[in-house]
């Protein structure tokens, strides 16, 4: 970065009103198109997004009537043949979509902002708040996961509501750990000694000063705890810790395998909802990444760097700067 | 010195938070999950019932703290009470534990290496075309979740091709012995679910390796053995690598209970007969004894790994030991 591009003034208040101006919104569909892995991740949510939105227009078929012979090979009447008691597997993958996606949407969201509390919190109080929510953090950080999930899930009616009271339970310790040291990097920045020398409560300064700076690193993590919500979500539905009457991938995944699909010739029961999954989670990841990229350059690869350093990597770096101050 | 009490610290607060999980959750979730559970476990001895009794809390006739520190007690000395078969728990992880041990242990070592290895590579060679293509697809498939790869490996060597076995730890009817067709056998058995783990988890560790790389390869040591004109392979293993591989060490041990988490799937698709498919059928059967003895013993295997990391970085990275 040229040293000439930073104001050398920080309490300029220019700049300030430049960075108003690019609303977040074209500045995250700008780095989502310049990246081939940001838009082909935002492709496959999309796709995913719009069939849990209109599943019958795909799908006519209704996925839970068993009124097909049972164990049927894919044809033209059912794509990916039927189940083992003659249900339409393409209806049924078609129709869990929107189960799966608002089940992920909603643990990643509650946990995401669970951990905002707690990493935000303990690094702004700081002493012994903080020791302690450092403490319940790395603890959460080393106990398993799964076995965590199965213990508590095995208490629980297999369902909808136990699944997302479990995962957001036990999926908030990571990303509240990465919140809280990134906030220690800006708890003694001027705008928040302003803030306290103005008196305000520490639930406003948390959530109307320190939050805004945070937007990138929030939706980085929630990008990252998607693939992990969508990966153990179907792995305890796979377990048989939900419910198999339920529309979702998981449970269907659950059910082919009590119906021994592979070895019964009608693999794509198995095969279909397990690569429904895979797709979702590749979705998250592919946009998580591409996420990491944009915001850390030292990641980007070399090559990139050098081509985007034309004109508009230059406008870039010169908004980098005034952002800075 | 410093370093070494916060993490033991860390590791007595973690088990004592895992102890303190299996008390509290039979009392604190809805219903009476617990109770139902235990009218199932007839034929039991009754001095083990009793231990139960105190440990979900279940027709207890005393207060909540003695019946705590009695339970605290019973653990700590070994006593994991019994499961619904009046099988002690200890005796049932023990006879399932080799088998997990061999699979999980084998493929995190490799995976290890092959992370460790790519991101090595990568970031010496940065922007060059292994490292536009092999850390992003370990990357890619380690997100995929571990069941769909073993779908996809039974699917196509077991079904399909019909090469592998579809499951279970060696052939119907062989006997263990110390003989070589045995152990050809048991390690065909192995094949499928070791080269599932191991696909899903070489790639945790290749970015933090190739970030850690790039960082040490900008120190001034490492320029000074290029200046020295020492071979490539000799900077990049002897001067870099060895020390950009240290921070890694602990995430290494952290993660191994995500891997435990993907060898219990794994072992129920496979029907593996290790401590994940003891883990299934427990929670099949609603034998809570045995699945909170099983959750005792991964964070306890995770914590012991964590604290051999820890002890590790203090041994070979000096910096720890003033920090």
């Amino acid at each position: 970065m040229a040293p000439g591009t930073l104001p050398s003034n920080p309490a300029l208040p220019v700049p300030v009103l430049d960075v108003e101006k690019i609303r977040p919104g074209r500045r995250f569909m700008r780095a989502v198109l310049g990246n081939r892995k940001a838009t082909v991740g935002a492709l496959i949510l999309l796709l995913i997004g719009f069939i849990a939105a209109l599943p019958g227009l795909i799908a006519p078929d209704n996925p839970q009537a068993i009124i097909y012979a049972p164990n049927a090979g894919p044809s033209s009447a059912h794509l990916l043949g039927t189940t083992a008691i003659g249900q339409d597997v393409f209806s049924q993958l078609i129709w869990s979509t929107r189960q799966t996606l608002v089940v992920t949407l909603l643990v990643t969201t509650i946990a995401t902002f669970i951990s905002m509390i707690v990493g935000l919190t303990a690094a702004y109080l700081g002493g012994i708040t903080d020791r302690v929510v450092t403490v319940v953090t790395d603890v959460f950080l080393i106990i398993p996961v799964l076995p965590l999930l199965i213990l508590l899930a095995a208490y629980l009616q297999p369902g909808e509501t136990s699944l997302i009271i479990v995962l957001c339970i036990t999926s908030w310790a990571f990303q509240a750990r990465q919140l809280r040291s990134q906030a220690l990097s800006i708890r003694n920045r001027d705008f928040l000694v302003a803030a306290r020398a103005r008196g305000e409560r520490a639930i406003y300064i948390i959530l109307v000063e320190i939050v805004p700076t945070m937007t990138s690193l929030l939706a980085a993590s929630f990008l990252a705890l998607a693939v992990y919500v969508v990966g153990f979500a179907a792995s305890l539905q796979f377990l048989g810790l939900g419910n198999s009457s339920e529309l979702m991938w998981g449970t269907m995944l659950y059910n082919a395998q009590q119906g021994a699909a592979l070895e019964a010739g009608n693999p794509w029961w198995a095969l279909a909802p397990g690569a429904a999954v895979a797709l979702l989670g590749a979705g998250f990841a592919l946009l998580n990444y591409a996420f990491d990229e944009i915001g850390n350059p030292a990641l980007r690869p070399v090559r990139k760097r050098r081509r985007t350093m034309g004109k508009m990597g230059a406008r870039r770096w010169r908004r980098r700067g005034r952002v800075a101050a | 010195m410093r370093y070494l009490t916060k993490r033991g610290g860390l590791f007595l607060v973690t088990l004592w938070a895992a102890l303190t999980v299996n008390f509290v959750i039979p009392r604190v979730m809805p219903g009476n999950e617990a109770t139902a559970v235990l009218s199932t476990f007839r034929g039991v001895n009754p001095a083990a019932l009793h231990a139960l009794e105190i440990e979900f809390g279940v027709n207890v006739h005393q207060g909540l703290i003695s019946s705590y520190f009695q339970y605290v007690g019973n653990t700590l000395t070994g006593q994991f009470g019994v499961d619904a078969q009046g099988v002690s728990v200890l005796s049932e992880i023990t006879s399932k534990l080799p088998w997990t041990l061999g699979l999980v242990g084998v493929t995190t070592v490799i995976a290890f290496l092959i992370g460790t290895l790519v991101g090595v590579l990568s970031a010496w060679r940065r922007g060059g075309r292994l490292d536009a293509i092999l850390p992003p697809s370990l990357f890619i498939v380690s997100s995929v979740p571990v069941f769909f790869v073993g779908l996809l490996l039974i699917y196509v060597f077991a079904v399909k091709l019909n090469w592998l076995p579809l499951g279970s730890n060696y052939s119907l009817g062989a006997t263990p012995t110390f003989s070589l067709s045995f152990i050809g056998d048991v390690l065909d058995h192995a094949l499928l679910p070791g080269l599932s783990l191991t696909a899903v988890t070489a790639g945790l560790w290749v970015y933090s390796m190739r970030n850690n790389m790039i960082t040490t390869l900008a120190e001034d040591y490492v320029r000074m053995g290029r200046a020295k004109g020492l071979s490539d392979r000799r900077v990049m293993f002897d001067y870099a690598a060895r020390n950009a591989i240290l921070p890694n060490l602990t995430g290494f041990a952290m993660q191994l209970g995500y891997v435990l988490g993907g060898a219990i799937v794994i072992e129920y698709l496979f029907s593996y007969p290790g401590l994940g498919y003891l883990f299934y059928t427990a929670t099949t059967d609603h034998d809570l004894p045995l699945m909170q003895g099983l959750f005792l013993f991964y964070t306890a295997a995770v914590l012991v790994c964590v604290l051999i990391a820890d002890l590790l970085t203090a041994v070979l990275d000096p910096r720890t030991r003033d920090a």
